[in-house]
C-alpha cells in the first residue's frame, strides 16, 4: 500500500521519499521478527521443549501415556503398564541390565528415557484413534522407542562382566550403533525412587548411579600405546626400522620405568614392543616424540573435546605439553600420568580404526514409531569425522591384529573369528599394585558385521588376565549365533 | 479459532488490493467484524470450558458490548475515520482481554474497567484535533510538562524490576507517566521541526529530547529511553531529510548503549541471559527460558487455551504477553497478531504520507514509529531475537498507563484521518479525482 500512495504523493510533492524509507525498513523488521519465529518453532523449538528444566512436559505426561522402550531385536526394556485404577507404572522387565544406558524417568529422567522425552510424551497414532481415546477417556499412547541396542549383546556383556566394577561398551564400526553398554556397579531402575537415600547416600562409595561407560575417567594405562604409536607412526615413515632392547627397566633422570611384571623382553621392534605391550620400549621413544604435535594427535582424537554422543558423559583428557619432565612424557606414553579417558571414548578409537579410519558418529536410537509400529522417524548412519588416514588405519590394524597373533592377546588367537585388540593394565595411583584392567578390540568373522568392544575392570589386575576373557565371551556369544 | 484470526488477518491486506471501491472496502470491514465476533466468542467459550467460572460469561458481555459501542461511534461520528483501524484496534483488544481472562481473571476485568475509560475519554479526540488548531503553538508547553512528568517519576518513583518508572497517586493506583510523555514528546518533536528547520532549531530539538532520554536513563527506563531516542532520530531524520543526522545519532546511541551496558548491572545481566539463557537458566535466564518454552511448547497450533503453563513466566501479563499467546494459541496466531500489529503501523504511515500538512505527517509519524518500535522490542525480546527490554505489547499487555496511552495514540491518528478527509474534500471539489476515492477509502 506504501507503493501506490508513494507514487501518488512523490509525483505531487516528492516529499514523501523519507516516509517510505522508514515504513520499508518497519516492515523489515516486521518481517525479521516473523522469520525468527518461524525459525524458532522449527529450528530449536524442539530442544527447548525436551530441556530438562521445562516444567511444560509434565503437561504431555496428563494426555500421553509414556511409550516404551526396545531393543533393536523387539525386547520391550521398558514400559508404562497402566493399572485398572488408571495408576500408571514404568516397568523395566530386565531390572539392573540396562539400568545405565536405558535410565530411569521416575526421579527425575536419565540415558534414553532423557535423551527420548519428547518422543515417548508425543503421541502419533491416527487422528480417528487419538478421537476414539478421547471420547473413551484414556490418555493417548506415546511412540515407541526402538534402540540399535543387541539384547542378546547387553546379556552377554552384563553376565561376562560379573562381579566387576566396570563398564563394557560394543558397538558397530561401519555404522556407529551402540550394541551394548553396561556399567557397574549398577541399581535397579525399578526401586531407584525407593533406593534413592542408599544410592545417594554419603558414605556410599559404589557410585552406582554413574555411567562408568560414558562418564567414567580412568588412565587409559598400555591401551594408550595405540596413540602412542599412531603419533610415532606420523613422525617416522621408516618405522620399520625401528629397534630396542629390553632390560625389563629404564631410568632416565632417576625415573624408572618397569615392564610389567619385569619382563625382559630383549630385542624388538616397534610392532613387537606393541604386541608385548613393552613399558620401557615406549618410554623411550615416548621421549622422542614431538610432544606438541602429540597433543594436536590426541585433539584430534577428540581428547580434551566434545564427544558426539547424546547421552552425559565426560570429556576424556590429554594435558602434556612441551617442556614437561621427562618422567610426565615417559608415563604418559605409556599411558599413566595425567592422561585420563572414558571407555566409550577408547571405543570410538577402536572403532575408527576398524573402520579405516573415518569414525561414525555413535547413536543409540534406531528409530520411532508409533504405538502401531508404524515408523514415525528413524534414524541412520552418518560419517562423523576421519580421525586418521585409511593408510595408517591399515597398518594400526596390523598392529592389534599381531598383539593376538603372538602378544598378549594370545589367548583371543585360537577361535572362529579374527581379532585385533590391544590390552592394558592402569596403574590406578602411584605406588599401588594393583591396576584397572582394559581390552579395546574389535573382531571380525565373514558374513557377520564387525564388533568393536571396550571393557574396563577397576581394581582386577592385568589386561589381559581380565578384561581380555570379558571381552572374549561377548565375541564368542556374537559369533556362535 | 487461528483459522479465522488467519483469514482476518489476511482481509488486513486484502483491502489494498486491486482497485477496490469503498463499497467492497464496506464490505471486508463487516466481514471483519464478524470474524472478531466469532473469534471473541469461541476463545471465551473455551475459556468458560476449562476455567468453570460464571464471572467468564459475564465478562464476556461487558466486553461485546464494549466492542460494539467503539466500533459503532467510530462509524457513526466519524466518517472519515479508518474502520480497518478501529477494526485492529478492537481486535487487539479482544486479543489482550482473552489472554489476560486466561492468566488472570481479576487483572482483566481492571484492565476492562480501564479500556471502557479510555473509550470513553479518546472518543472525543479525533474532535478535538479537528477543531482545535493551536495544537503545533504549544511547543513548549509539551516539553515542559514532559520534563517535569519524567523528573517526577526520577525522584517520587517505585523501582520495579530494576527501573523506576512508576508512581502512586495517593495510594490508590500507579500511573507510568512515560507512557504518556511518548504522546507529548511526539507532540513536541514535531512542533519543532514542523518547518523547515535551521541548524538552530535542530540543535534546540536535540538538546530537549536528549534531556528526555537522561531523564529516563537516570530512572533506568531504559527501554523507554531507547523508544524516545529512536523516535527522536527518525523524525529528524524525516523531518530535515538528512540521513547525516541519523547516522551521527546512531554512533551516539551506540556509545551510550556500550557505556549503558557498563554502567548498570541490569543491562548486563539481559545481555548475558540473551547470548545463552540455558547456560544460566537458573538466574539470569529463567524468565527468557521459560518464555522460549512457552513458545516452543506450543509449536503451530499451541496447546489450547487454559492448557498451558504460561504462569511460570515472570511478568508474563506485561513483558511476556506474547510467549502466552504463542504458548496456548500457537504460533501460527502469533504470526498473525504481528501481521496485525504491522497492519496498524502501516496505516499510521499511511496516514503520514497523506496528510499535507507538515505537523500532522509528523505527527502520524511519530506515533507511527513509537509503536512500531514497541513492538519489536517486546516481541523481539520475548522470542530472544533481542535482549528483553521489559516494554509492553500496545492494547494486549495489562497496564493501565500503557492502555490508555496507546488509546490516545489511535484516537488521534482517527483524529488525522477525519481532518485528511477535510482536506480531501477540499481537494475533491477541484478535482474530483482519484485522490477522493482513494482517501475515502481508509
Amino acid at each position: 500500500m506504501e507503493e501506490k500512495s508513494r507514487d501518488k504523493h512523490t509525483k505531487k510533492s516528492g516529499h514523501n521519499r523519507e516516509f517510505a524509507v522508514v515504513a520499508y525498513s518497519f516492515l523489515a523488521i516486521f518481517v525479521l521478527l516473523m522469520g525468527y519465529l518461524i525459525y524458532f518453532e522449527a529450528a530449536l523449538g524442539e530442544k527447548f521443549i525436551n530441556n530438562p528444566y521445562n516444567k511444560r512436559q509434565e503437561l504431555f505426561e496428563q494426555q500421553v501415556v509414556r511409550g516404551s522402550i526396545s531393543t533393536a531385536d523387539g525386547v520391550v526394556v521398558a514400559e508404562t503398564l497402566t493399572g485398572a485404577d488408571g495408576a500408571e507404572v514404568r516397568y523395566y522387565p530386565y531390572d539392573n541390565m540396562f539400568a545405565h544406558v536405558v535410565g530411569y524417568s521416575t526421579h527425575g529422567k536419565t540415558g534414553i528415557e532423557a535423551l527420548e522425552n519428547f518422543h515417548l510424551l508425543r503421541s502419533n497414532v491416527s487422528a480417528a484413534e487419538k478421537v476414539i481415546e478421547d471420547l473413551r477417556a484414556v490418555k493417548n499412547r506415546g511412540d515407541h522407542v526402538v534402540t540399535t541396542l543387541s539384547f542378546d549383546l547387553q546379556k552377554a556383556a552384563y553376565e561376562a562382566i560379573g562381579v566387576y566394577r566396570g563398564a563394557v561398551v560394543v558397538m558397530e564400526p561401519a555404522t556407529g550403533k551402540i550394541l551394548a553398554m553396561v556399567s557397574k556397579p549398577d541399581y535397579n531402575p525399578n526401586t531407584v525412587v525407593e533406593d534413592w537415600s542408599l544410592l545417594t547416600a554419603e558414605d556410599n562409595d559404589k557410585s552406582q548411579l554413574l555411567n562408568r561407560a560414558t562418564q567414567g575417567l580412568y588412565p587409559p594405562g598400555s591401551t594408550f600405546k595405540i596413540l602412542t604409536t599412531l603419533e610415532y607412526l606420523a613422525e617416522h615413515p621408516d618405522y620399520e626400522n625401528y629397534h630396542y632392547n629390553c632390560s625389563g627397566v629404564v631410568t632416565v633422570d632417576n625415573n624408572v620405568i618397569h615392564c610389567y611384571g619385569n619382563t625382559r623382553h630383549g630385542e624388538e621392534d616397534l610392532m613387537s614392543s606393541f604386541a608385548r605391550s613393552c613399558n620401557t620400549s615406549y618410554a623411550s621413544l615416548g621421549l622422542d616424540l614431538d610432544i606438541t604435535r602429540f597433543g594436536e594427535l590426541c585433539n584430534n582424537m577428540l581428547f580434551n573435546s566434545g564427544l558426539p554422543l547424546p547421552l552425559e558423559y565426560k570429556q576424556s583428557s590429554f594435558v602434556l605439553k612441551e617442556g614437561d619432565s621427562a618422567a610426565d612424557i615417559m608415563e604418559t606414553s605409556i599411558g599413566q600420568g595425567k592422561t585420563l579417558v572414558t571407555p566409550f571414548h577408547m571405543a570410538l578409537i577402536t572403532c575408527a580404526i576398524a573402520n579405516d579410519g573415518m569414525l561414525m558418529k555413535p547413536y543409540v536410537i534406531e528409530r520411532i514409531e508409533n504405538a502401531n509400529q508404524g515408523v514415525v522417524e528413524s534414524y541412520k548412519a552418518v560419517e562423523y569425522k576421519e580421525l586418521i588416514t585409511p593408510e595408517t588405519a591399515a597398518v594400526m590394524q596390523e598392529f592389534l591384529k599381531n598383539v593376538v597373533k603372538e602378544g598378549t592377546g594370545r589367548k583371543l588367537k585360537d577361535t572362529s573369528y579374527e581379532v585385533a585388540g590391544k590390552t592394558g593394565s592402569a596403574e590406578y595411583h602411584t605406588g599401588s599394585d594393583s591396576s584397572h584392567s582394559w581390552f579395546v578390540g574389535y573382531a571380525h568373522m565373514d558374513g557377520k558385521e564387525d564388533i568393536a568392544v571396550a571393557v574396563l575392570a577397576e581394581r582386577a589386575g592385568s589386561g589381559s588376565e581380565y578384561a581380555l576373557p570379558i571381552a572374549k565371551e561377548i565375541f564368542d556369544s556374537y559369533y556362535k549365533q | 479459532m487461528m483459522f479465522l484470526f488467519a483469514l482476518y488477518t489476511f482481509m488486513c491486506f486484502a483491502v489494498f488490493r486491486g482497485n477496490r471501491n469503498q463499497k467492497k472496502k464496506d464490505r471486508i470491514f463487516l466481514w471483519q467484524r464478524v470474524l472478531m465476533y466469532v473469534i471473541h466468542f469461541s476463545a471465551f467459550l473455551a475459556l468458560y470450558a476449562v476455567q468453570d467460572d460464571w464471572r467468564v460469561i459475564i465478562f464476556y458481555l461487558f466486553q461485546v458490548i464494549l466492542i460494539s459501542i467503539t466500533l459503532t461511534c467510530y462509524q457513526l461520528f466519524y466518517s472519515g475515520a479508518s474502520m480497518l483501524l478501529a477494526n485492529n484496534m478492537c481486535m487487539l483488544l479482544i486479543i489482550g482481554f482473552t489472554i489476560l481472562t486466561r492468566l488472570s481473571i481479576e487483572r482483566a476485568i481492571k484492565q476492562y474497567i480501564i479500556a471502557l475509560a479510555a473509550v470513553v475519554l479518546t472518543m472525543l479526540i479525533p474532535l478535538l484535533i479537528r477543531k482545535i488548531t493551536f495544537w503545533k503553538r504549544m511547543t513548549w508547553v509539551y516539553a515542559l510538562v514532559g520534563i517535569a512528568g519524567l523528573l517526577a517519576v526520577a525522584v517520587l518513583g517505585k523501582t520495579s524490576y530494576g527501573a523506576k518508572i512508576s508512581i502512586s497517586i495517593a495510594g490508590l493506583f500507579t500511573i507510568q507517566p512515560s507512557e504518556f510523555i511518548k504522546i507529548l514528546f511526539v507532540f513536541f518533536v514535531a512542533c519543532m521541526l514542523c518547518q523547515n528547520p535551521n541548524f538552530k532549531t535542530v540543535c534546540i530539538a536535540t538538546a530537549v529530547a536528549a534531556v528526555h532520554v537522561l531523564i529516563l536513563v537516570m530512572s533506568r527506563d531504559l527501554g523507554g529511553a531507547l523508544i524516545y531516542f529512536i523516535t527522536y532520530l527518525i523524525m529528524l531524520y524525516v523531518a530535515t531529510r538528512k540521513l547525516f543526522y541519523f547516522a551521527s545519532g546512531m554512533l551516539c546511541g551506540s556509545i551510550a548503549a556500550m557505556v549503558a551496558y557498563r554502567m548498570f548491572t541490569h543491562v548486563q545481566v539481559r545481555v548475558v541471559a540473551w547470548k545463552d539463557p540455558l547456560s544460566v537458566i537458573d538466574n539470569e535466564g529463567y524468565q527468557i527460558c521459560q518464555s522460549l518454552f512457552a513458545i516452543g511448547t506450543g509449536g503451530w497450533f499451541g496447546m489450547g487455551l487454559g492448557q498451558g503453563m504460561p504462569n511460570k513466566i515472570p511478568v508474563v501479563e506485561q513483558d511476556f504477553i506474547f510467549s502466552a499467546i504463542a504458548e496456548e494459541m500457537g504460533a501460527i496466531f502469533a504470526l498473525c497478531l504481528i501481521m496485525v500489529c504491522a497492519s496498524c503501523f502501516l496505516i499510521f504511515l499511511n496516514v503520514a504520507m497523506q496528510m499535507k500538512d507538515q505537523f500532522y505527517k509528523l505527527l502520524a509519524l511519530g506515533f507511527g514509529i513509537v509503536y512500531g518500535f514497541q513492538i519489536f522490542l517486546t516481541v523481539g525480546g520475548a522470542i530472544k531475537l533481542i535482549p528483553s527490554t521489559g516494554v509492553t505489547l500496545p492494547l494486549v499487555s495489562y497496564g493501565g498507563s500503557s492502555l490508555l496511552a496507546t488509546m490516545i495514540i489511535f484516537a488521534v491518528i482517527q483524529g488525522l484521518c477525519v481532518l485528511r478527509q477535510d482536506e480531501g474534500e477540499d481537494n475533491g471539489r477541484k478535482k474530483q479525482g482519484q485522490a477522493y476515492q482513494k482517501v475515502r477509502s481508509q
